[in-house]
């Protein structure tokens, strides 16, 4: 038992696993390069160069990269909120990507049909696309409490929904071809001028701000009032909180409307604030999906998830650093795939130590 | 041949950080009746799951029939003629008897086709022979538990085995099942084989065993002749001290009816009425225990009381005031407090601290508010450091000790702490002491009828029928879902309760 103690610990120390885990994906990823033949440092140039702007072969400093990757993080990092929340509370929300959608189509609808009144207009646009994801999730919260209908199996079905049903409503906008709606107002755009100085006209806007209130509003919501209390609870054992009175139902509908509400935030600032137009989606973003990876490299904490979405925003913004450097591309991928698969294995881990767990502690009360 | 059918000699098993067995010896002589005694946590099963090949020793021998052999594997054990009846019996619900007894090792015709025909034929030649009185051709789920366990030892003895060892064979017993198997035991030792019986209930090891090793903590305490010794001796060598195995319960008047259940039915998860217009009160001041064989509608029943299951007919009130259709939160907010049997399942979030543990039912009233209106963790943490003093739960990092790391008897105590500490008027009891060690048993028995002294009203559920017989006031038996007879403590024996457990009406005043 002491052992199992012990180990458990160093399975709880979550951040340094997270940490290693990364480290061991850049490791597999490194070797893939030198394996296709080519030089494995100058994927670590495009990433200095993501992070810091710095480019190491012509000693030439360019912040722009910076605000990109910045830019780059905030939809990671809110979707990342969104699985995250869901997960925090024992639900498992593959719906960010529909949810995501959503707030991006109400946020295009309400910037080119709304009233172009400065401020208002993006902020009417923002809580659109907020309230309109935490309905997308809300539904699925609704059927899962309700009825007990799986939210993977429901939120799958949501994903595509969504996207057709952005097709639809957005082919009906103003000046809609099959890929783009006319350009949006200005009033609409959360573009901020400053950030565009100082960062040498990088898309990086206000949307980071948001990201950060959400970050601070998902900790806090968790870590500080009783309705996280009860949240957490029902998600680590859910009939515990149930017998000690918890409203494990409410909790369920609701974590995922305010799972929903992150993901289509994050629709809405990719909308606003790294397109002047609207977009007729053909495919998904990815956001959605790619948020449930950040999510479990920050083990579903507010820091950890933001942390998580800065590095997958890095390597986005790498991207094509790295094909000018020859190394292709994809490799992100692959070492966003690692990082993912490296994790699972560690809640594998995990399973199999509280089985572990489990069986000692039956064999101590003496049941077989 | 050697004296000794089973020699194990100086095994050692650690467990990285605890030691499961520390040198502990085993000598069963052939053909004689070994108990093995010790508290949870002894380290009896461990022993036996070496002596099984589960595990390995880290150090030791072991002979068997006098010749050492490394049993590496369960197949090993088999074949050397050991079998084992678990505790929870390993049958397939809707096979027959015979199926289930030739499972694994079916016999064949013709090259492939089942032939149960014959297996049938020595299934019975084998029940006949050991007094194993059961229908070959029955399915299991339409037998009772004794007949189950039945089947099990006619599993072992199908397989040729001439050791036997069983896990807590009683535990799953009606009093009168329990004679019937120790009559059992006895004849297959007449008939040769050799039985080891793991167990910590002494009245059967003086009933039945030849001789007795005894363990503590993973040590081995010794080897004694049954008969030179008496139970308090046992129960000594088992727990390393005196224990005094009197309740010390005072006399008390009862006071007005608190928790009234009429004509309350209940259905299961899917959909099999487990009670049946049932009709119970109890009142202030007392104890009302609930006895009966496992899965005879205890479950359901309380879980109605809570709120977990809905009722499905009939009304619950909980001091005059109907709880029936209440939520669980309404409920608990009225004054009722549960100790539920599955404390993993129920009574802890395993991930959560002691303090948060202890919140879990009040987390979100306003003495758990700061002036900003949150959640002031800083006063859940300073409460539950003084229930922790109070119930002396031992937790190595205090009230931020997780529950998951404590130990079944301190897992208990925070609940039993979080439930009494909200001042319930009805405590729904479910088999508070199973699994926990003498020490702590002692400890929430005394609670208890601390809180049947403040005038709540309390509600027992056990399997244990000392238990009942020694803690409450009146004894309400239970079979199939209702209510045979409602008992006063002295005026009813062990042995009527069992005849009732076993849905036998008698004509016993309803009290």
């Amino acid at each position: 038992m002491m052992h199992a103690k012990r180990k458990q610990r160093l399975l709880q120390s979550d951040a340094a696993v997270s940490v290693l885990v990364v480290l061991l994906g850049f490791l597999c990823g490194t070797i893939l390069i030198a394996l296709v033949g080519k030089n494995p440092l100058n994927m670590y140039k495009a990433l200095l160069q993501s992070v810091s702007g710095y480019n190491v072969d012509n000693g030439k400093m360019n912040v722009r990269y910076i605000g990109e990757t910045l830019n780059y993080s905030v939809p990671f990092i809110l979707c990342g909120l969104s699985m995250a929340f869901a997960n925090r509370v024992g639900l498992f929300n593959i719906g960010g990507e529909g949810q995501y959608i959503m707030g991006m189509t109400m946020a295009q609808t309400i910037a080119l049909l709304g009233p172009a009144i400065p401020y208002f207009h993006w902020m009417l646009a923002i809580l659109g696309a907020v309230v309109v994801g935490a309905f997308w999730g809300g539904i699925v919260g609704i059927l899962k409490a309700k009825y007990e209908v799986s939210e993977v199996v429901s939120t799958i079905m949501l994903n595509y929904i969504a996207l057709y049903l952005s097709r639809i409503i957005c082919l009906q906008l103003p000046g809609a071809t099959t890929y783009k709606t006319a350009n949006f107002p200005e009033t609409a755009l959360i573009g901020n001028s400053f950030f565009q100085k100082i960062t040498n006209n990088s898309m990086l806007n206000n949307g980071i701000f948001m990201m950060i209130i959400a970050v601070l509003l998902y900790w806090f919501i968790m870590e500080k009032t009783s309705l996280g209390y009860g949240m957490r609870a029902t998600g680590f054992n859910k009939e515990a909180a149930r017998a000690s009175g918890i409203p494990v139902v409410k909790s369920i509908a609701l974590s995922m409307a305010i799972s929903g509400a992150f993901a289509g935030l994050a629709g809405g600032i990719v909308a606003l604030g790294s397109f002047k137009y609207g977009r007729v989606l053909s495919g998904m973003d990815n956001y959605g999906f790619e948020g449930i990876a950040v999510a479990l490299v920050g083990n579903s904490t507010a820091l950890g998830t933001m942390l998580a979405g800065f590095l997958f925003g890095m390597l986005k913004n790498a991207q094509a650093l790295m094909q000018s450097k020859q190394i292709p591309k994809e490799i992100t991928f692959i070492i966003q795939g690692l990082i993912v698969i490296f994790i699972a294995l560690r809640s594998a881990l995990k399973l199999y130590q509280e089985y572990m767990d489990k069986r000692s502690l039956q064999k101590e009360v003496g049941v077989k | 041949m050697s004296e000794y059918a089973i020699e194990m000699m100086g095994i050692t098993k650690t467990f990285p950080g605890v030691i499961a067995n520390d040198k502990v010896n085993l000598q069963v002589r052939e053909k004689e009746i070994h108990a093995l005694l010790g508290e949870n946590g002894a380290g009896k099963s461990t022993l036996m799951s070496i002596l099984f090949g589960a595990y390995s020793a880290d150090s030791g021998t072991i002979s068997i029939h006098g010749k050492q052999i490394e049993i590496k594997n369960p197949n090993i054990a088999t074949e050397l003629g050991i079998g084992m009846v678990h505790q929870h019996f390993k049958l397939v619900q809707n096979y027959t008897v015979t199926e289930n007894i030739v499972l694994g090792m079916e016999p064949t015709k013709m090259g492939g086709i089942l032939d149960l025909g014959t297996a049938g034929k020595r299934v019975a030649e084998i029940s006949n022979k050991y007094g194993l009185a059961v229908d070959p051709s029955s399915i299991i789920e339409e037998i009772t538990v004794g007949q189950q366990q039945r089947v099990e030892i006619l599993k072992t003895l199908y397989r040729n085995a001439n050791i036997i060892i069983f896990d807590e064979p009683t535990a799953v017993l009606t009093p009168q099942e329990v004679d019937e198997l120790m009559d059992i035991l006895r004849l297959l030792r007449e008939e040769g084989k050799t039985i080891i019986l793991i167990t910590h209930k002494l009245k059967e090891i003086k009933d039945v065993a030849d001789r007795c090793t005894v363990l503590r903590r993973g040590k081995y305490i010794g080897t004694v002749d049954v008969a030179s010794v008496t139970e308090q001796d046992l129960a000594e060598m088992m727990v390393g001290r005196s224990v005094n195995f009197e309740i010390d319960k005072p006399e008390m008047e009862a006071g007005e009816v608190v928790l009234s259940m009429q004509n309350v039915f209940v259905e299961n998860s899917s959909g099999l009425e487990k009670v049946k217009d049932l009709s119970l009160d109890v009142c202030a001041g007392e104890i009302v225990g609930i006895a009966g064989v496992d899965g005879n509608g205890q479950t359901e029943l309380l879980e109605a009381i809570i709120g977990l299951t809905p009722t499905s007919k009939g009304s619950i009130f909980l001091d005059g005031e109907e709880i029936t259709h209440l939520t669980i939160r309404d409920r608990i907010e009225r004054g009722l407090g549960y100790i539920p049997e599955d404390r993993h399942k129920y009574g802890l979030v395993g991930q959560f601290s002691i303090y948060e543990n202890c919140a879990l039912k009040n987390y979100y009233q306003d003495i758990y508010r700061n002036k900003y209106d949150l959640l002031d963790f800083a006063k859940m943490h300073s409460d539950a450091e003084v229930l922790i003093e109070q119930f002396d739960i031992r937790a190595g990092e205090g009230a931020l000790t997780p529950a998951a790391s404590l130990s079944g008897g301190n897992q208990q105590k925070v609940i039993v702490a979080r439930e009494i500490s909200l001042s319930p008027k009805v405590l729904v009891v479910a088999q508070p002491t199973r699994g926990l060690d003498v020490g702590a048993i002692e400890y929430i028995r005394k609670r208890i009828i601390e809180e049947r002294g403040k005038g709540r009203a309390i509600l027992l559920v056990s399997f244990e029928l000392d238990e009942i017989m020694n803690l409450c006031d009146r004894i309400a038996t239970i079979s199939k879902g209702s209510i045979v007879a409602v008992n006063r403590q002295h005026e009813v024996t062990e042995r009527e309760i069992g005849m009732m457990m076993a849905g036998s009406k008698k004509e016993e005043a309803i009290v």
